[in-house]
C-alpha cells in the first residue's frame, strides 16, 4: 500500500477492509458501482466484490435507506450512500422515524446494524442545495450514532467501527477534506466510536472541532502559537456517542472553551457541548465560552460569500484572542 | 385449501375478530389509552396470506396491524397486554397498538408512517437473496399508501432487482375519512399501477380467505422461483371507523350494509359447509376462540405495569440509551 492515501481513497479502503472480513457487508447507492461514486469514494469496490455486493440503485433515496434498513433487520450489514448530505431530507423519514425508533418501540426485538454514508458540507462551490453541513440534523434524533472523521486514517478506523456497530451510524464524509492526504493506518485499525482525539496539546484555550473544522482549528492554533497563546485542539470525531469527558478533561487544563462548527449556529452541535460544560464544568471556566459556527443562512455560491457564513481561520483566531485576553 | 386447513383459518379469524372486539371494549373501559386502528372485517387477508407463507418469511404491516401480528403468531394476551400498557406486552409496552411486532416469528413490525415499510420489505427480500435463502418478504398496506412516493420507489426497485417481495394492498375503500377514489386517478390504486413498474397487479376478494390464500400461494411460488415481485390488491372493508375517535358516519348506509353481508367469517362458514364441515365443528372452533380471548383479556389485565426504568433502555444494541461518555 502507498505511504500516503487521500481521504476519498480512505473511504473505499475502509469499506473494502470490512467487506473482506465480513461477507454480510454490502453496499448500495446511486452511481456507486461501476462509476465508483460521484466523489470517487467507492472506486474499486465493484471490481473487487462484484455486482452482488455493490449495487447501483435508482434515484430513490427512500428506497435506498428503507431497503438498507430491511436488509439490516434480516442479517446483513448494508452501507448505503446518500450522495450529498442535503439529500438526507429526501429520506428523512427513515433517519428520523424508522431506523432510530424501531429497536425501542419493539422493546428491543429488532436491531438495525447499518451505515448511511454521505458527503457533507461546503467548500466546493456547489451552491445551497449541495453544500450544507447537516450533521446537526441527525444530532436531534435519539437512536442514531454520528461519525464525522477528519483524516484518512480516521476514515478507515471509524468506518470499521461504524460497519461493525450493531447500531445505525450516519457517517459524514466532508467534501472539503476529500483531497486531503495522510498516512494509511495499519491493517486492523479501528477507532472506537465516541472517542475524541486531542490533535494538538495546549494550555491556554480548548478548541473543539469536527471534520472540516479540525484543520481550520489547527491552522488557527499555529497562528496563535506565534502570539504566545497555546491552544489545545480536540477532534470530537463523533457526535453520538459524544466524548464529553474529553472536553471537560481539556478544560481542566485550559479553563477556556471555543467550539468550531460548520453547521448553522442555531441548533448546532456546539450548543450541546457548551450546555454540558455549563451544566457540569462551570467551575472549570475562567472565561465565557464562544461558539464559532455557520450563519443561519443557506450556503451561498461564491467563495467570497461562503467565507462570510462558515467558520474561517480568522474568525477562530479572533474568538480565541478575545478569550485569552479575558 | 382442505377442510382442516380452512377450519384452522376460520378459527384464527374468529380469534382476531374477538380480540378486536375486546380491544374496542377495553378502550371504552378506559383500559386502553391512545388510539387503536381495528382490522375487524379485514381478517381474511392476514389469515389467508399467512396460510400461504412459510414460518421463515418476513411480514411488514401498518398501524392497522393487529390482525397481522395475530396471524403471524402473536398471542391475544401479548397483544392486549401491549394495548393495556403492561410489562407483559408484545413490545414491553413501548410500542402500543400501532407497533405490534413479533420479530421471532418474522413479523418484523407495524409502522405508523404510511408507506414507510414498503422499502424495508424490499430490503428484507434483497437480504434473503444475498444470503441465498428463498425466503419471501410481504408488505401489507392500505390503499392510501399507494399515493406515497415510497410505494413507487419500492415497486421499481423490487422490479429492477427482481426480488421475492409481495406487495399486498388492503383496499378498504377509505384512507382516514376520504374515499380513495376521490384522490386517486385510477380505479385500482395498487393493481393498476403495478404494470407501470413492470410488475403484475392482481385483484382478489380480500374477504374470502380461500381466494387470498390461493393468490398469495401462487404469487409466492412465482417469487421464490425467481419470477420477481407482484402486487395483490385485496378488496375489503373495515367494520369500525378509521380509529377509535371515528364513528365512520361518512359512509353511506347501503355501502356498509352490503359489506357487512360480505363478512369474511360468514364467507368462510359457507365454504366450510360446502366442504362438508358440520355446524358443530364450527361452533366448537367459535367456542375455543371465545374462551381463548376471554382468558387473554383476564391475563392481560393481571399483567404488571412496566418498570419505569425501562423508559431508558433499548435505544442501542447494548440495551441502553447512553449518548455520551
Ligand atoms: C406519512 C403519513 N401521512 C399521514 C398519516 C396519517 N394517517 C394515518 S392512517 C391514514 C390513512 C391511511 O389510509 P390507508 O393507507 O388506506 O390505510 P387504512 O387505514 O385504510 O388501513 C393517514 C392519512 C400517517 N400516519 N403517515
Amino acid at each position: 500500500m502507498a505511504d500516503v492515501i487521500t481521504y476519498r481513497e480512505a473511504v473505499a479502503e475502509g469499506i473494502a477492509r470490512e467487506m473482506r472480513r465480513d461477507t454480510t457487508v454490502v453496499c448500495l447507492g446511486e452511481d456507486i458501482a461501476a462509476a465508483g461514486g460521484v466523489f470517487k469514494t467507492t472506486v474499486g469496490l465493484r471490481a473487487e466484490f462484484g455486482p452482488e455486493r455493490v449495487w447501483d440503485t435508482p434515484i430513490s433515496e427512500q428506497a435506498i435507506v428503507g431497503a438498507a434498513m430491511g436488509a439490516a433487520m434480516t442479517g446483513m450489514r448494508p452501507v448505503a450512500e446518500i450522495m450529498f448530505s442535503d439529500f438526507l431530507a429526501c429520506c428523512w423519514d427513515y433517519l428520523a422515524n424508522e431506523i432510530p425508533k424501531v429497536r425501542y418501540m419493539t422493546g428491543g426485538q429488532v436491531t438495525v446494524p447499518l451505515v448511511v454514508r454521505t458527503a457533507n458540507g461546503g467548500g466546493l462551490g456547489f451552491g445551497a442545495q449541495h453544500s450544507q453541513a447537516t450533521e446537526n440534523w441527525a444530532l436531534t434524533v435519539p437512536g442514531l450514532k454520528i461519525a464525522a472523521p477528519a483524516t484518512p486514517s480516521d476514515v478507515i478506523g471509524m468506518m470499521a467501527a461504524a460497519i461493525r456497530s450493531d447500531d445505525p451510524v450516519v457517517f459524514f464524509e466532508h467534501k472539503a477534506l476529500l483531497a486531503t492526504k495522510g498516512a494509511p493506518p495499519p491493517p486492523g485499525h479501528v477507532v472506537e466510536l465516541g472517542r475524541a482525539a486531542v490533535v494538538r496539546e495546549g494550555t491556554d484555550v480548548t478548541l473543539v472541532a469536527l471534520a472540516s473544522t479540525v484543520p481550520l482549528a489547527l491552522k488557527a492554533a499555529d497562528v496563535l502559537s506565534g502570539e504566545g497563546t497555546e491552544v489545545e485542539v480536540i477532534d470530537l470525531r463523533c457526535l453520538v456517542p459524544l466524548d464529553a469527558a474529553a472536553v471537560l478533561g481539556s478544560l481542566r487544563r485550559t479553563s477556556r472553551l471555543v467550539t468550531v462548527e460548520e453547521n448553522p449556529y442555531q441548533g448546532g452541535w456546539g450548543a450541546t457541548v457548551v450546555s454540558i460544560v455549563a451544566d457540569e464544568g462551570f467551575g472549570l471556566l475562567d472565561a465565557p465560552v464562544r461558539r464559532v459556527a455557520g450563519e443561519c443562512v443557506p450556503l451561498p455560491f461564491a467563495d467570497a460569500l461562503e467565507e462570510q457564513v462558515i467558520p474561517t481561520v480568522d474568525r477562530v483566531v479572533t474568538a480565541v484572542r478575545q478569550l485569552a485576553a479575558y | 385449501m382442505d377442510a382442516a386447513g380452512l377450519l384452522a383459518c376460520y378459527e384464527r379469524m374468529a380469534v382476531i375478530r374477538r380480540t378486536e372486539k375486546a380491544a374496542h371494549d377495553l378502550f371504552l373501559q378506559g383500559l386502553v389509552k391512545g388510539t387503536t386502528h381495528l382490522a375487524a372485517g379485514q381478517e381474511a387477508i392476514a389469515v389467508g396470506a399467512s396460510a400461504a407463507l412459510r414460518s421463515d418469511d418476513y411480514v411488514f404491516a401498518t398501524y392497522r396491524g393487529h390482525h397481522h401480528a395475530l396471524a403471524r403468531g402473536a398471542t391475544p394476551e401479548e397483544c392486549l397486554a401491549e394495548l393495556m400498557s403492561r410489562a407483559t406486552g408484545l413490545c414491553k409496552a413501548k410500542g402500543g397498538s400501532m407497533h405490534l411486532t413479533k420479530a421471532a416469528t418474522g413479523m418484523l413490525g407495524s409502522y405508523a408512517i404510511v408507506g414507510s415499510h414498503l422499502p424495508m420489505a424490499v430490503g428484507a427480500a434483497w437480504s434473503a437473496r444475498l444470503r441465498g435463502t428463498d425466503q419471501l418478504a410481504v408488505a401489507f398496506f392500505g390503499d392510501g399508501a399507494t399515493n406515497i412516493g415510497a410505494f413507487h420507489e419500492s415497486l421499481n426497485l423490487a422490479a429492477v432487482w427482481k426480488l421475492p417481495v409481495l406487495f399486498v394492498c388492503e383496499n378498504n375503500l377509505y384512507m382516514e375519512y376520504t374515499p380513495i377514489a376521490e384522490v386517486t386517478a385510477v380505479a385500482r390504486p395498487a393493481a393498476d399501477r403495478a404494470p407501470a413498474h413492470g410488475i403484475p397487479g392482481e385483484v382478489v376478494d380480500g374477504n374470502d380467505v380461500v381466494a387470498v390464500e390461493e393468490a398469495v400461494a401462487r404469487l409466492a411460488r412465482r417469487a421464490r422461483a425467481g419470477g420477481g415481485p407482484a402486487v395483490l390488491e385485496a378488496e375489503t372493508y373495515r367494520h369500525f371507523g378509521h380509529s377509535r375517535a371515528d364513528p365512520a358516519s361518512y359512509r353511506p348506509a347501503e355501502e356498509v350494509e352490503r359489506w357487512l353481508k360480505h363478512d369474511p367469517l360468514d364467507l368462510a362458514r359457507g365454504r366450510l359447509a360446502e366442504l362438508g364441515v358440520g355446524t358443530e365443528a364450527v361452533a366448537e372452533a367459535d367456542e375455543r376462540a371465545r374462551a381463548l380471548v376471554e382468558r387473554a383479556v383476564e391475563a392481560a389485565k393481571a399483567g404488571p405495569p412496566p418498570d419505569p426504568r425501562e423508559a431508558l433502555t433499548d435505544v442501542w444494541a447494548d440495551g441502553g440509551a447512553a449518548w455520551r461518555t
